[in-house]
């Protein structure tokens, strides 16, 4: 039974799919290497798993405290002074790492009556979903902890997860200030999910792929800035649209209704202190560098810009060289992000909770609706004039 | 230290150490996969339990959560890699929240949950008879697949997609399906919305009151 000519005319066949879907490229380092005869496979495949956890823990946790420093950097620019400028010699880059050591070091309290099964296990609930979703962030073409073929619908699916965590440790806190603060992100991310997962449809239309990798390479044309942003006119405001609900759903400012300091104390923060609290602020900046990872990979050409077609031209593809030029392109794209939401944050003023409730549903919703129609239709158009 | 609170200790141990021991002997048998599939039955089996068993709601809802990943996990076991991120995207992030929002204003501890004995016979003739379909369905139908034969993880949502949009095969099924998602919405919307008379009616009980 062949499929229909509408659905055959997709790019299939321009899909520059990097070889071995479905694998680990440490694995496959591995492999290459070649373990000895005696080891059975199976500890080894768990060895190349856990060293690419290791690797991700790492990356993420340098990512999340150097995301910590840039905040109070530019939040501090933006207030006309300086920031950080003491702990380590130059501006302060070594501030976080001392905060981090103060929190190892504070009192672990759980508060009474707290749920206190709940209250331990919320904090890594958070942080595991993130870590989960990441898995599916490639470093380069060549390197990659997971390559699959589902890799933006499983950063949403895991991403949501986050939220159960957020909620139960609202509920565990037993304080009302809390409770109040998870019923808010409930409803919050109940809200936005839809309008985020449905502006993403508009890129997703116009590239015709799930994958990140492949997504990434689909934009490599026009010397590298063949970006998706710039092929298709529903894209732009579904770039917005996302925008806005990717604030929603990491509980940034203008949307931090969640911690809320001047109306709820911390929100569901406000029971934990020490390294618990710091677990949900590393998925926070975890989830806004995951957000601006997105936003590079499906708007903003991936790992694909002048640097890396230039480097493509001259015949230089593989390698480490052109994988660090990728990951760099990247970090770059999505620490452009990072500093956008920043900006935002310190600029717009909170909402309040109807309107938020009001934006997700009257507004962005039926206008992430309008972009798929837009994307597609504009699609279709494209495929019947080239 | 009360009567209860004991039990359920010893209840969540036995669950603790049967799970323990059923992940050895998946190791043993058959290696990571075996494992694998042992840790999510836990998962599932030990959520579903906890579920039933804490008096707590908002703690059964939570419960859930190892249920369905547990699900999601069985569906990345088989290959179904669309699937599992499907289970965590619809049940985990959006039905449980859901729940949660529903119940996360009830009381801590709800009291005593009994089963009734109408209830306690029903749970356990339908319990029988799932085992007994099982265990017999495991040895007469094809889907008593071994974990050394389990599918690699492939592309299937072009797959999918083409399936629901091709005219010979569910496109009819899909369409229906968004029809009524449609319709459901658009009912929900009326039943919350603001009917005109609500301001008048709230004004005029609290005259009453007053």
């Amino acid at each position: 039974m062949t499929p229909p000519l509408a659905l055959t005319a997709l790019p299939q066949e321009q899909v520059a799919t990097t070889p071995n879907p479905g694998g680990n490229a440490l694995l496959d380092l591995v492999n290459k290497i070649g373990p000895p005869e005696w080891i059975p496979d199976w500890i080894v495949a768990l060895h190349a798993v856990g060293a690419g956890v290791g690797i991700l823990i790492g990356i993420v946790s340098l990512i999340a405290m150097y995301s910590v420093w840039m905040e109070r950097k530019v939040s501090g620019h933006m207030q006309c002074r300086l920031g950080p400028m003491y702990a380590g010699g130059w501006h302060g880059w070594a501030q976080t790492i001392a905060d981090g050591v103060k929190l190892l070091m504070k009192e672990d309290m759980i508060p009474t009556g707290a749920d206190r099964v709940l209250f331990i296990i919320a904090p890594g609930i958070v942080l595991a979903s993130i870590f989960g979703a990441l898995v599916a962030f490639p470093i380069s073409y060549d390197f990659y902890f997971a390559r699959m073929d589902l890799g933006i619908f499983m950063i949403l699916a895991l991403g949501s997860t986050t939220t159960i965590g957020v909620i139960m440790a609202g509920w565990a806190s037993n304080s009302k200030w809390s409770l109040y603060g998870a019923m808010r992100e409930a409803a919050q991310v109940i809200a936005y999910e839809i309008p985020l997962g449905l502006a993403l449809m508009a890129p997703l239309i116009t590239l015709g792929t799930f994958s990140l990798l492949d997504a990434s390479a689909l934009q490599s044309d026009w010397f590298g800035m063949k970006w998706a942003i710039f092929t298709n006119p529903a894209n732009l405001p579904a770039f917005v649209i996302f925008w806005i609900a990717a604030l929603a759903e990491t509980k940034r400012a203008p949307f931090d209704l969640p911690e809320a300091e001047s109306e709820l104390v911390a929100g569901f923060l406000t029971e934990y202190s020490g390294i618990r609290w710091s677990f949900f602020f590393m998925e926070e900046y975890a989830a806004m560098f995951l957000m601006s990872v997105i936003a590079a990979m499906f708007w903003f050409g991936g790992f694909e810009s002048p640097a890396t077609w230039a480097l493509r031209s001259a015949g230089v593809e593989g390698g480490i060289f052109f994988g660090a030029v990728c990951f760099v392109t990247l970090v770059i794209k999505a620490f452009a992000g990072v500093f956008l939401m920043m900006w935002l944050r310190w600029t717009l003023p909170r909402v309040r909770i109807d309107q938020v409730m009001t934006m997700g549903y009257k507004y962005l919703t039926p206008l992430a609706l309008l972009c798929v129609l837009i994307a597609a239709v504009s699609e279709a158009v494209k495929s019947l004039l080239f | 230290m009360n009567q209860d609170v004991l039990l359920q200790r010893g209840f969540y141990t036995i669950v603790a150490l049967a799970g323990l021991g059923a992940m050895g002997a998946g190791l043993s048998s058959w290696g990571p996969a075996g494992l694998a599939f042992a840790l999510f039955a836990f998962l599932t089996l030990a959520g579903a339990l906890v579920c039933i068993w804490e008096r707590s709601v908002v703690r059964s809802a939570f419960a859930l959560m190892a249920t369905f990943t547990g699900v999601a996990g069985f569906f990345a076991l088989l290959g179904a890699d669309f699937l599992a991120m499907a289970q965590i995207l619809i049940y985990v992030g959006g039905i449980l929240a859901l729940i949660l929002f529903g119940v996360m204003l009830t009381p801590p501890d709800m009291g005593e949950r009994k089963l009734t004995r109408i209830g306690w016979a029903t749970a356990i003739i339908g319990g029988g008879f799932a085992f007994v379909a099982v265990r017999v369905g495991g040895k007469v139908g094809s889907w008593a697949a071994s974990p050394d034969e389990l599918p690699a993880m492939e592309t299937k949502a072009r797959d999918i997609g083409i399936a629901f949009l091709h005219p010979e095969q569910y496109v009819v099924a899909f369409e229906l399906a968004a029809y009524l998602l449609t319709v459901a919405l658009v009912a929900a919307v009326y039943i919350a919305r603001r009917r005109t008379g609500d301001f008048q009616l709230q004004e005029g009980q609290m005259e009453e009151r007053a």
